[in-house]
This record gives structure tokens, C-alpha cells and sequence, in this order.
């Protein structure tokens, strides 16, 4: 892509070999060239399109719910899906599984991609630190976060959880505690990478202090890679967070929340499946659609030479 | 040091002046209660590099040249020994390494890797200025400068990525980012190795103009004996760590004293296919720099070593003419006897051409 500096063209043919000085020949910058490329990705573009539909629809819940996700009703427990009234069925208190899929979207989503969130912000700095400065720092940083590491994550968030009490901030705090050390391994992986690359020897040769070098050097080639990780983490932070809801340690009822609610249809399994199964199938659709992005962005993203 | 180049006539002033260079990388124990060992990439070097002149430094793969470099550079700390230049002290408070970093630059080997993927090149350039405390719009109009002067148009290459160019404009970039900072000493570690011979050719006449014009010193690093010879005003001969012969160029190519540096320039292939070489002039790999052997580093491969060059290290003697060399053959009172002497390496063979 090339865009021709302000000097005016005339007759606008500026691509036919025009005087080189009128012309300046500008690269896409590394993000134009990302966005570009996962534009022509089909399958990013249908998992983007899932994602964006889904997020949508949580937010905008309020003004979208066909009937109130609260309201009970005895008589009409456990409507199969199509029930005029009932798009989606109704749950095991009679209440619009329409209207709670997407009100519960909210609490789902958020608990998915806030605690990645932190933990992403968190575990690059530690990993940046730790990598950059090498050594004896790096040691004595990374066999911290390797104790971490050595739970399964299942069961940190569940020990962690069940340590800090039942509740939405606890299950936050609990998943970021969770995340951390996996994105600060992949951060001082690649940071440790950067170190020791040519650009930045030559950087360190031109005089820079090693706060420069880490600003304008390293940051710039491995958030990418740490993106694209924390982009997968998303679906396993949706899971845990619904696992944590399963078993009582996320959110409390009747706030409905896709782990939640798959937990309290449970029972209802063998009388309406496909109703139960529900919640499932969003939780699915949305990790299978972060991780394909996550997937296709971390193709984009590598520079052919 | 018996052989400082400084002082004998009216030679330029020295702008680097290297003493007793060290770098050890240590290694991990072998064993509980075996003393730790390390590589001596970098064992007590010292030399001298004149204001103005292009100092070639040869020798085999794994013989130090980088490490050397770095060191430098003081990209690595050396364990012993110092830089002194322009009269200071490098890392000194006279001369700190930042200061000291505008003065000296590198161009390293691998044109690719020694650019930041993510940056346009004018950045990179404007890098070093900036950092210097350039404003960024003059450090972009000195980049841009650069860029012309090494022969890439910036209206078309200024906001290109490394990727989007070929070696040798990359190479190029890398010049002129290490001139931005208007030093004085250019280290080119290998700078041409990896380059096609036409555009090898290109870019050394580009050094060799820059050098005239900026009135530039250069430490040419190369293995390529050819190059070498074109470039260089003086060279040096690094054999494990060490420097074994050090000359003005023209007397080491002609007139080589050390037999390693007679065996090296022997097997720089010869353009004419009647004159071959019976035997390689060098066999065997270099030894292991953990354990060099004694005295002479090179006598296990050397083709005139006695029995003394097991035992006695041999220092660098003065020979005329600027050109030092260590070798116990050259050293007066060595214990060497020169009566034994006999020629030591392979003759070059004239192959007769016979039409059968």
C-alpha cells in the first residue's frame, strides 16, 4: 500500500512512475499489515463476528430480553425450545432461558476476559522485568512464579477461591492469580528472546539506557506474542470461571451466569437436553471463537522475510 | 608488552589503544570438587589502532574475533585489561560508556537481526541520535541524510521495514545507522560476510568513500583473507584467543612470519588451477580454548614446532618494520634452533600440463 505525500499529482497517475522525490513509498505499519491480514481470514472474521454478536447481546440485554429472567413461574418449568412465549425453552423455575443466556452473557464474558485482562497487564510486566534483566533477578523471579505453576490451574482457582470466599471479586482475583505465571512464563520466554537479539545489542551500543531499550525495542516485539497467548487464555477463564459458579464459588443464584445455570439444569438433563445443554453450547462457541482468533492472529502476526 | 606499535617514527596517534584484553566465559562444574574451567574466547590482547587507518583482524572460526569485538564495544565486561580511547579510559569516569558509545559503533554480521522487525528503518537510524539527545525531527532529517548517502533513496526506503529490503540494503541501513551517531571508530564484525560477492563489492567500496569522507577508523573483522587484503591498512592475526602476528598488511600477505598465519594465507584458494596444494596447509580443528595447550598455543599444529614450544610462551617480538610476531623462531634466546629449520609446510606444486 503505498500512499503518495502532499505534493499534488495533476493527473492523479501518481503510480506511474512519478518523479521519486513526490513520491514517498510508506509501509503499512506492522498493526495495518495484522488487521489487513486477519481481515482475509475467513475463519477469523466468523470467530470475530461470534464473539462481537455475543458481546453485543450481553450488553445490550436489558433493552433486548423478550421477558423478565427473573420471573418464575411453576406452571411453566421446563419448556422445550420453540414454546411460543418461550423462544429457548424455560429453566427448572419456569424463568425465559432466552432472556438469562443473554443477561448471563454479561457476567460470563466479563469473568472470561477481565481476569486475562489482568493478568496480562500483570504477568508482562513481571515477565518483561524478568527476562530483561537476565541472571540471578530472572532466577530468583521465574522460581516464584514456577511454585504457582506447579498447581494444576483447575485447583489453584478452586483452593484460592474457596480461600478468599465465595463471590464475583474473589473469583477475579483468583483467576488472575491463575493466569499470571502462565503469561509471565511466555513473556520472559520471548523477552529473553529479545534480549539477546542483534537489534537490541545494537541498541545497547548506540548508548540507550535498558528502560529505553525495553520501551521502544522490546515492547514492541513481544506484546504480540503475549497477545496472542492471553487471547487463549480467555476461553480457559470463561471455563474456570463457570466451573467456579458450578460449584458455588462464583457467582450466587439467581444472577444468572452460564456455569450457573448448566450447573442448576443439571437435573434436568434426561427431561429437556437440548435446553440444558444450552448454556454449554455458548460457553463453547465462545472459547472455540477466542481460541480461533487467538489462532489466526498469531498467523497474521509473523513477518515473512 | 614488548611490541607497542606507538613511538617508533612519526606514526598517527593512536585512537584505540587495547591492553591485555581478558574475557573468560566460565563454565558449569563438571563435578563436585573439579575446578571450574571456562573458554578463554579473549586471552590477553593487546594492540594499538591508528587515527585513520582500517585495522583488519583474521583468524579461524571460534579464534575470539567476535567476542573481541563485543568486548569492545564493552557490549560484555571484560574480566582484566582496559580500552583506552582517545587517551581515556573506557568506563572510566572520563570516558563513560555512553559517552564513549557515541564514538565507537558496530555493524554486526546478521543484517536481518541486527534491525528491530517492528521499526521503520528511518526510526532505527534516528535511534541512536535520539537517544544521544537529538531532537526526533533532526534525528529524522539526519537519518534521511544517511540514507542518501548510502545509497537509498528515502523518499522510497525511509518508512520501509527491515524485511522489505534485500541484504545489501540492509547492510547499508545498518552503516548508516551506526554512522548517525557520528563516531569515530566503526567495529565491522564480519559486516560483509554474508553478502553476495557484487554486492559485497558495493558495499566495501561504500566503506571504503564514507572512511575518506567522515574521516572514519575502521576495525575490519572478517575471515575473508581477500577482503582483507584490499581494506586494510594494518592486520591482525588472532589464533585461540591471542594475537600471533600483527603487521601493515602488505608485509603480513607477503612476507608472513608466524606459520599460522603462512598456513592461513596458504589456503585461500589460488585463482590459477596449475599451482595446487598437495596437502591441506592446516589440518585439524583449532584446539579446545578450555584447555589451550601449553606454551605455544598453535605447536600441536604447527609444522615447525620443537620440543621447546610445549614449554615456553611465546610473547609478541618486534621484527622491523612495525610487524610483530609470536613465535619462538623470532624470539632471540627462546631455546628455538633456527639450525633445524626446514621449511616446515608443503611445497606449492606447479602441475605440469601433459597432454596424454
Amino acid at each position: 500500500m503505498t500512499s503518495v505525500s502532499a505534493v499534488s499529482q495533476p493527473h492523479g497517475d501518481a503510480g506511474l512512475l512519478p518523479r521519486l522525490d513526490a513520491m514517498a513509498v510508506r509501509s503499512p505499519s506492522h498493526r495495518a499489515r495484522v488487521m489487513r491480514r486477519l481481515a482475509r481470514d475467513p475463519i477469523a472474521m466468523m470467530a470475530s463476528a461470534i464473539i462481537l454478536a455475543l458481546i453485543v447481546a450481553a450488553i445490550c440485554a436489558p433493552w433486548l430480553m423478550p421477558a423478565d429472567p427473573f420471573a418464575t413461574s411453576m406452571l411453566k418449568r421446563l419448556r422445550p425450545v420453540g414454546t411460543p412465549g418461550y423462544l429457548l425453552g424455560s429453566d427448572e423455575l419456569g424463568r425465559d432461558m432466552l432472556s438469562r443466556l443473554m443477561l448471563g452473557g454479561r457476567l460470563s464474558l466479563f469473568m472470561g476476559i477481565a481476569p486475562v485482562v489482568m493478568a496480562f497487564v500483570i504477568g508482562s510486566a513481571i515477565g518483561i522485568l524478568a527476562g530483561y534483566a537476565g541472571g540471578r533477578i530472572n532466577m530468583l523471579i521465574m522460581r516464584c512464579i514456577d511454585v504457582f505453576y506447579a498447581f494444576p490451574s483447575v485447583l489453584l482457582a478452586i483452593a484460592l477461591s474457596g480461600a478468599l470466599g465465595a463471590g464475583i471479586t474473589n473469583a477475579l482475583i483468583s483467576l488472575t492469580a491463575v493466569f499470571v505465571p502462565q503469561i509471565a512464563r511466555v513473556a520472559e520466554s520471548v523477552t529473553t528472546q529479545a534480549r539477546r537479539s542483534d537489534y537490541v545489542e545494537a541498541a545497547r551500543a548506540s548508548g540507550a539506557s535498558a528502560t529505553i531499550i525495553v520501551w521502544q525495542h522490546v515492547l514492541r516485539n513481544v506484546t504480540g506474542p503475549i497477545f496472542v497467548y492471553a487471547t487463549s487464555l480467555i476461553s480457559v477463564s470463561m471455563i474456570l470461571a463457570s466451573g467456579l459458579s458450578f460449584l458455588g464459588l462464583g457467582v450466587k443464584p439467581p444472577e444468572p451466569e452460564w456455569g450457573l445455570m448448566l450447573n442448576s439444569l443439571r437435573a434436568a438433563i434426561y427431561g429437556q437436553p437440548i435446553v440444558a445443554a444450552l448454556p454449554g453450547v455458548l460457553i463453547f462457541l465462545t472459547s472455540i471463537s477466542f481460541n480461533l482468533l487467538a489462532d489466526s492472529l498469531r498467523m497474521a502476526m509473523e513477518v515473512k522475510q | 608488552m614488548s611490541a607497542t606499535m606507538a613511538g617508533t617514527g612519526n606514526l598517527p596517534r593512536p585512537l584505540m589503544r587495547v591492553r591485555n584484553l581478558m574475557k573468560h566465559f566460565p563454565l558449569r562444574r563438571r563435578a563436585i570438587g573439579l575446578g571450574r574451567s571456562s573458554v578463554r574466547a579473549v586471552d590477553g590482547i593487546s594492540f594499538d589502532v591508528m587515527k585513520g587507518e582500517t585495522l583488519g583482524v583474521v583468524g579461524e572460526s571460534g579464534c575470539g574475533k567476535s567476542t573481541m569485538a563485543r568486548v569492545l564495544m564493552q557490549l560484555i565486561r571484560q574480566d582484566s585489561g582496559e580500552v583506552v580511547f582517545d587517551g581515556r579510559t573506557v568506563g572510566d569516569r572520563t570516558l563513560p560508556l555512553q559517552a564513549f558509545r557515541r564514538q565507537a559503533q558496530m555493524v554486526f554480521q546478521d543484517s536481518y537481526a541486527s534491525l528491530n522487525p517492528r521499526m521503520t528503518i528511518e526510526d532505527s537510524i534516528a535511534f541512536g541520535p535520539i537517544v544521544h539527545g537529538t531532537t526526533p525531527a533532526k534525528a529524522l532529517d539526519r537519518s534521511h541524510a544517511l540514507l542518501a548517502r548510502v545509497g537509498l533513496a528515502p523518499a522510497r526506503f525511509a518508512g520501509r521495514y527491515p524485511h522489505e529490503l534485500s541484504g545489501g540494503q540492509r547492510q547499508r541501513v545498518n552503516i548508516a545507522r551506526a554512522l548517525a551517531v557520528e563516531p569515530q571508530l566503526v567495529i565491522l564484525d564480519e559486516a560483509v560476510s554474508a553478502l553476495d560477492k557484487s554486492v559485497e563489492a558495493q558495499v566495501l567500496n561504500l566503506l571504503e568513500d564514507l572512511k575518506r569522507e567522515l574521516a572514519l577508523t575502521y576495525l575490519f573483522i572478517s575471515h575473508d583473507l581477500n577482503v582483507v587484503r584490499y581494506l586494510c591498512d594494518r592486520v591482525i592475526v588472532m589464533y585461540l584467543g591471542q594475537v600471533v602476528e600483527i603487521g601493515p598488511a602488505a608485509e603480513v600477505f607477503d612476507s608472513p612470519r608466524h606459520p599460522y598465519t603462512k598456513a592461513l594465507l596458504r589456503s585461500v584458494p589460488s585463482g590459477d588451477p596449475l599451482r595446487r596444494l598437495d596437502a591441506p596447509p592446516l589440518s585439524g580443528d583449532p584446539p579446545n580454548p578450555i584447555e589451550p595447550p601449553s606454551g605455544c598455543r598453535f605447536h600441536p599444529r604447527c609444522v615447525v614446532a620443537q620440543p621447546v614450544c610445549s614449554r615456553a610462551v611465546p610473547s609478541l617480538t618486534d621484527c622491523g618494520d612495525r610487524h610483530a610476531v609470536a613465535c619462538l623462531r623470532w624470539q632471540s634466546g627462546s631455546g628455538y634452533s633456527p639450525a633445524s629449520d626446514i621449511g616446515g609446510l608443503p611445497p606449492i606444486r606447479t602441475v605440469e600440463v601433459s597432454h596424454a
